[in-house]
C-alpha cells in the first residue's frame, strides 16, 4: 500500500511534512500483525485525525512515528518519512536526537509526562537545553516567557517556579504542549492529549494546538477515539480499526458521508446536542491482534459483509475526492446504511405531577473544611431520567454518592418514596437498599477481581437476603439476559471482560435486586463511543421495560439528549438550571448553561470557532 | 483508552481461575519454591520423626563429655556426656513449633490491624499505627528478651512475645497493600448495600492483598525461627535443659575444636530451616509480580 491522499486546499506547500507508508508492527513473539499497511501523509500545518476505539493500533502508529514501539511489540515493515529523515533507519543515538527537535510527543496524561519535582520553568529549560535551541541562558530565559505566552499561560515567574502538582490538569497538558512544540518540531504526535479534561478546558487545548500548528507549519497527528474533538480540529481524518486503517478523507466529508459501515456506526454512535435521535452501539467485540479474521477485519460485526469481505482483505480504494476507504461496497458506490434506530423514546415523556420516587432536599456535603455540595435539592418522579450534568469538581458525584448513603453529608436529607432515609447505607432499612442501587463510573473497579461474575452479580441477593442458593442463580441468570450478556460469562472473571462488558456486569449487579431507582455516576466515561452508544441503548431500554427512574449523572452534555426527560446543570455545588432536555440544551438560560454547550465539541466541519475562556483554563464561578 | 497492541488481561489465557489460586501454583512450577519447600518438609521431618528415631534418650549419659564418635554415640557426646545425634534428632521439635505458633498469632494479628486501620482511616489508622511504631522501635530481640526475663522463660510467653514483635511488620505490609484496595469502587458497592464492615474487610479487601501478605508471612516465620534460636542460644528456652538447636550450640561451642558435631548439626539446620522458608516466600512473591505484569513468572 502506498496510495497517498492528496491534501485539499494545501496549494502552496512544497509537499508532505511526513509521509508513511506500508507501515507494519507486529508482536514480538509472532503474535501476529498489531497494525498493518498503514499509510498517510501529513502536510506542514496540518492536523489529521487518527481515530479509532481501543485496541485500534492507533497509539502503536503513533508511537511507530517516534521510531518506537511498546515493549513486545516490533516495528516490521514501511517506512516514515519527516522531511528528509527515514524515522525507522536512525540509531537510538541519532533518534534521542530527533525526537523533540524534529518529532516531538504529547502523551494522554500530562501529570505521568511531567517529572513531579522539578518545577516547570525548569523542564521546559531542559527542553530547550537538550536539543541546544538556545545559546545563552538569558536567550533561554525569553523563549520561555514565549512559549508560556503561546499556550496561554501566564508568563509570570510565580508560575514558572511552580511544581506540576499546583497546576490543574488543562494547564500541566498545555506545559506538555509548549514543551512539544518549543524546539518547532516538523511533526507533532499528540496521543488523546485531552481525554482527561473537561469539555471547557479541552475546547481551549484543542484551540491551542489548532493555532500552534497553523503559525509554527508543524504537521500533527491528532489521536483521539472521540470523532467529535477531531471534528472540530482535523482537516483530515483517518480512522483506524483492528490496526489498520479503513477510511481516510477531508474531516467533514468524512463524518458527513462516511463511506465505510465502521465508520458510519461509529458515527451514529456519538451523541448529539441537536435532537433526540437514539443512539446506536456496534454489536460484537473488535478482534484483538493476533485474533483477526482472514478478510475485513469488520466483517463479522458488519451487516453489509459479503463472501468476499470474509476471505479476502480489501484495499484502499477511492470513493471520492482524496477520500479513500478499505470497503468493496463502498468503493462499487452502493448504499452503506447502518442498521435500524430502534424507536425506544416513544413513551418515555417524564410523568408530570405524580409524587417523587427519590427525593434529596437541601443536601451539603463535603471534607472536613471543604463544603463541596451547597444545598442541593432535587426529585425524581417514577420512571424519569434525569441527568445530572456538570464538570469535573462541581459536587455531581459527591451528591450522588450522598444519596446512596456513601457519603453522609453534612445537613439535608434524602427521601425514597417519601420516607426519609438514614446518612449512611449501613443503617437503611434492607429494603430501602434494595429499591435504590448505585452503578459506579469506572467498571474497572468497580467490580472485585477476585470474584465470578456469578458472585459480583448475585451479591446483592445474598446481602439483601431471600431465596435459595438456585433461585438465586436463576435471577443472575435472567439479568445477565436483560443486558445482553451470554450466560457462559457468569463463570468469568472480570478481567477477561472488556469494558463494555464489564459495565453490563455492574449495571446487572443494580438491577438484580429489581430496583426501582438506579443511580448512574458517569457509567460510559471510561467507554469507547460505541460502547458508550450501547450502554445508554441498553439503560433506556431497561427504564422503558422495567420502568426504572434514573439519576444519570454525566459530564458529557451531547449525551444527555438521548437518554434524559429533564436536566440539571450544576457547578460549584449548586444546581443552576433545572429544566426539559430539549429546552436546556436548546434555550439554556444560564451563561455557565451557555458555556458549557458551546464548549461541547460537536460533529461539524473543522474550523468550527472555538470559545476561548478569558481566564486560565478554571471555569468561572456562576452566578449563584 | 488508547490503542494497545499488548496483550492485556482481556485475553490472557491464564484466565478462569482466581488469581490468588493461580499465582500460588505458578509459584509451585519455580525451581526456587520447590527446593524452599523440600528443606522445610525435610526439616519439619526431622523435627517430628526425630524424638522416635533417636539412639538414645536426649539427657541420658551415656560417655565422656566432648568424646569422639563411636559404637554408641556415632556422632560422639557432648559437654555433659550425652549423645550428641539424639539431641540433635530431638531438638528440632521445640523451635519450629514455636516459631510455627508465634509466627501464626503474629500474622493473624498484624493482618487484623493492618485491615481495620487501612479500612478506618482518620484517627483510628493513626493511633493503631502510632502504637505499632512504639513497638517496632525495639529491637525484636530485645523486647523478646524483656519479656522473657520478667516473667520466666515459658512457652507461652516466648510464642506471645515473638507474635508481638512480628504483628507490627505483617501490620504495615498489609495496610500498605490494602489501602488502594479500600478506594476502589467494589469496596463503595459492598456500602451501599449496607455490608458489615468487618464483611467488607473480610470479604472484598482481604484477597486483593493476600499476596504480599504471603510474601510477609514466609518472611516472619524465617525471623522467628531466627529469634526463638536466638533465644535458645541465650540460655531462654522454655526448658534451659531439654534438647533444643539453639541451647546445643551455645553448650557445645567451647568444645569446637575437639568435638564439631555438636554445634555444626545445629547451626546447619536452623540455616537450611530459614533459607528454606527464604526461598518459599521469595517464589510467592515472584509468581505474584509475574501475575502482575500479565505473564507467566520465569
Amino acid at each position: 500500500m502506498s496510495a497517498h491522499p492528496g491534501h485539499g486546499g494545501q496549494g502552496g506547500h512544497p509537499g508532505p511534512a511526513v509521509i508513511v507508508t506500508g507501515l507494519r508492527v507486529e508482536m514480538a513473539h509472532g503474535g501476529g500483525d498489531i497494525v498493518d499497511e498503514v499509510s498517510f501523509s501529513i502536510a506542514p500545518g496540518e492536523v489529521l485525525g487518527l481515530a479509532g476505539e481501543s485496541g485500534s493500533g492507533k497509539t502503536t502508529v503513533g508511537l511507530a512515528l517516534l521510531g518506537h514501539a511498546r515493549r513486545g511489540a516490533r516495528v516490521t515493515g514501511g517506512s516514515v518519512r519527516v522531511g528528509a529523515i527515514d524515522v525507522l533507519s536512525l540509531t537510538d543515538r541519532e533518534l534521542r536526537e530527533v525526537r523533540g527537535r524534529i518529532i516531538s510527543y504529547v502523551p494522554q496524561d500530562p501529570a505521568a509526562a511531567l517529572n513531579p519535582a522539578l518545577r516547570v520553568g525548569t523542564q521546559l529549560r531542559e527542553v530547550l537545553r537538550a536539543h541546544r535551541a538556545c545559546a545563552s541562558a538569558r536567550e533561554a530565559s525569553e523563549r520561555i516567557v514565549e512559549m508560556l505566552r503561546e499556550v496561554a499561560l501566564p508568563a509570570e515567574p510565580a508560575f514558572i517556579r511552580r511544581y506540576p502538582h499546583e497546576l490543574s490538569g488543562g494547564q500541566q497538558q498545555r506545559i506538555a504542549l509548549a514543551m512539544a512544540f518549543a524546539c518547532r518540531p516538523r511533526l507533532v504526535v499528540l496521543d488523546e492529549p485531552t481525554t482527561g479534561l473537561d469539555v471547557t478546558t479541552q475546547a481551549h487545548v484543542l484551540a491551542t494546538v489548532r493555532k500552534l500548528a497553523a503559525s509554527h507549519q508543524v504537521a500533527a497527528l491528532y489521536i483521539s477515539h472521540d470523532l467529535a474533538v477531531i471534528a472540530g480540529l482535523a482537516q483530515r481524518l483517518a480512522v483506524m480499526y483492528a490496526g489498520r486503517i479503513v477510511e481516510v478523507g477531508a474531516a467533514a466529508e468524512l463524518l458527513a458521508a462516511a463511506a465505510h459501515p465502521y465508520t458510519r456506526r461509529l458515527v451514529a454512535a456519538i451523541p448529539r446536542l441537536t435532537g433526540q435521535e437514539p443512539l446506536t452501539g456496534i454489536p460484537g467485540r473488535a478482534p484483538a491482534p493476533g485474533d483477526r479474521p482472514p478478510g475485513c477485519a469488520f466483517a463479522p460485526r458488519c451487516e453489509l459483509a459479503a463472501a468476499e469481505c470474509r476471505t479476502a482483505m480489501p484495499a484502499l480504494a477511492v470513493v471520492g475526492a482524496a477520500h479513500l476507504a478499505r470497503c468493496p461496497r463502498a468503493a462499487a458506490g452502493g448504499a452503506v446504511t447502518t442498521g435500524p434506530a430502534a424507536s425506544r423514546m416513544a413513551g418515555l415523556a417524564a410523568p408530570a405531577g405524580t409524587a417523587p420516587v427519590l427525593s434529596a432536599e437541601r443536601i451539603r456535603a463535603g471534607y472536613r473544611d471543604v463544603t463541596i455540595v451547597k444545598g442541593v435539592s432535587l426529585a425524581i418522579a417514577r420512571g424519569e431520567c434525569l441527568a445530572l450534568v456538570g464538570e469535573s469538581g462541581s459536587g455531581k458525584t459527591t451528591f450522588a454518592r450522598a444519596i446512596a448513603g456513601l457519603h453522609p453529608p453534612a445537613s439535608g436529607r434524602v427521601l425514597l418514596d417519601g420516607q426519609p432515609l438514614a446518612a449512611t447505607a449501613r443503617r437503611r432499612p434492607a429494603e430501602a437498599r434494595r429499591r435504590m442501587q448505585y452503578v459506579f463510573q469506572n467498571p474497572y473497579g468497580s467490580l472485585n477481581p477476585r470474584r465470578t461474575v456469578r458472585q459480583i452479580v448475585g451479591q446483592p441477593l445474598r446481602v439483601l437476603g431471600g431465596g435459595t442458593r438456585q433461585a438465586a442463580d436463576r435471577r443472575v441468570a435472567e439479568v445477565l439476559e436483560q443486558v445482553s450478556l451470554p450466560p457462559a460469562i457468569a463463570r468469568c472473571y472480570p478481567d477477561q471482560l472488556s469494558g463494555g462488558e464489564r459495565q453490563r456486569v455492574a449495571i446487572a449487579r443494580a438491577l438484580v435486586s429489581a430496583p426501582a431507582v438506579l443511580i448512574c455516576d458517569e457509567v460510559t466515561s471510561a467507554l469507547d463511543v460505541s460502547v458508550q452508544a450501547a450502554i445508554v441503548e441498553l439503560l433506556t431500554r431497561l427504564r422503558a421495560d422495567l420502568g426504572l427512574a434514573i439519576l444519570f449523572i454525566t459530564h458529557n452534555l451531547p449525551l444527555v439528549g438521548s437518554i434524559a426527560d429533564r436536566v440539571a446543570v450544576m457547578a460549584h455545588g449548586q444546581v443552576i438550571e433545572v429544566g426539559a432536555t430539549r429546552t436546556v440544551l436548546r434555550h439554556p438560560s444560564a451563561p455557565y448553561t451557555r458555556q458549557l454547550i458551546a464548549s461541547a465539541p460537536a460533529l461539524g466541519p473543522a474550523g468550527r470557532a472555538i470559545p476561548a475562556w478569558p481566564g486560565r483554563g478554571q471555569p468561572p464561578a456562576p452566578a449563584p | 483508552m488508547s490503542g494497545t497492541g499488548l496483550p492485556g488481561p482481556a485475553w490472557l489465557p491464564a484466565a478462569g481461575q482466581a488469581r490468588g489460586a493461580g499465582a500460588l501454583r505458578a509459584a509451585l512450577r519455580l525451581r526456587r519454591t520447590r527446593i524452599g519447600l523440600a528443606l522445610l518438609a525435610l526439616l519439619t521431618a526431622l523435627a517430628v520423626l526425630g524424638p522416635h528415631v533417636a539412639p538414645h534418650s536426649p539427657a541420658a549419659f551415656i560417655a565422656r563429655p566432648d568424646s569422639g564418635p563411636s559404637a554408641l554415640a556415632p556422632l560422639g557426646t557432648d559437654y555433659l556426656g550425652q549423645d550428641v545425634l539424639s539431641r540433635f534428632l530431638s531438638g528440632g521439635g521445640a523451635i519450629l513449633a514455636t516459631a510455627f505458633a508465634a509466627a501464626l498469632g503474629g500474622v493473624i494479628a498484624g493482618v487484623a490491624l493492618g485491615l481495620i486501620a487501612a479500612y478506618a482511616r482518620g484517627a483510628l489508622d493513626a493511633l493503631v499505627m502510632r502504637i505499632l511504631d512504639v513497638i517496632l522501635a525495639f529491637p525484636p530481640i530485645m523486647l523478646a528478651l524483656v519479656a522473657v526475663a520478667t516473667t520466666g522463660p515459658s512457652t507461652w510467653i516466648l510464642i506471645t512475645a515473638v507474635a508481638i514483635t512480628t504483628a507490627p511488620r505483617v501490620a504495615r505490609v498489609t495496610r500498605g497493600a490494602a489501602q488502594p484496595v479500600v478506594v476502589r469502587d467494589f469496596v463503595a458497592a459492598a456500602e451501599a448495600l449496607g455490608l458489615p464492615r468487618w464483611r467488607i474487610v473480610i470479604s472484598e479487601v482481604l484477597p486483593s492483598t493476600l499476596g504480599p501478605v504471603l510474601v510477609e508471612a514466609t518472611l516472619r516465620l524465617t525471623y522467628a525461627i531466627g529469634l526463638i534460636a536466638s533465644l535458645a542460644f541465650l540460655g531462654l528456652a522454655a526448658n534451659p535443659n531439654g534438647a533444643n538447636w539453639g541451647t546445643m550450640i551455645q553448650q557445645n561451642q567451647t568444645a569446637l575444636a575437639v568435638q564439631p558435631w555438636g554445634v555444626v548439626l545445629p547451626i546447619t539446620a536452623i540455616a537450611l530451616l530459614t533459607i528454606g522458608t527464604g526461598l518459599i516466600g521469595d517464589g510467592i512473591a515472584r509468581a505474584f509480580a509475574g501475575l502482575d505484569r500479565g505473564r507467566e513468572p520465569g
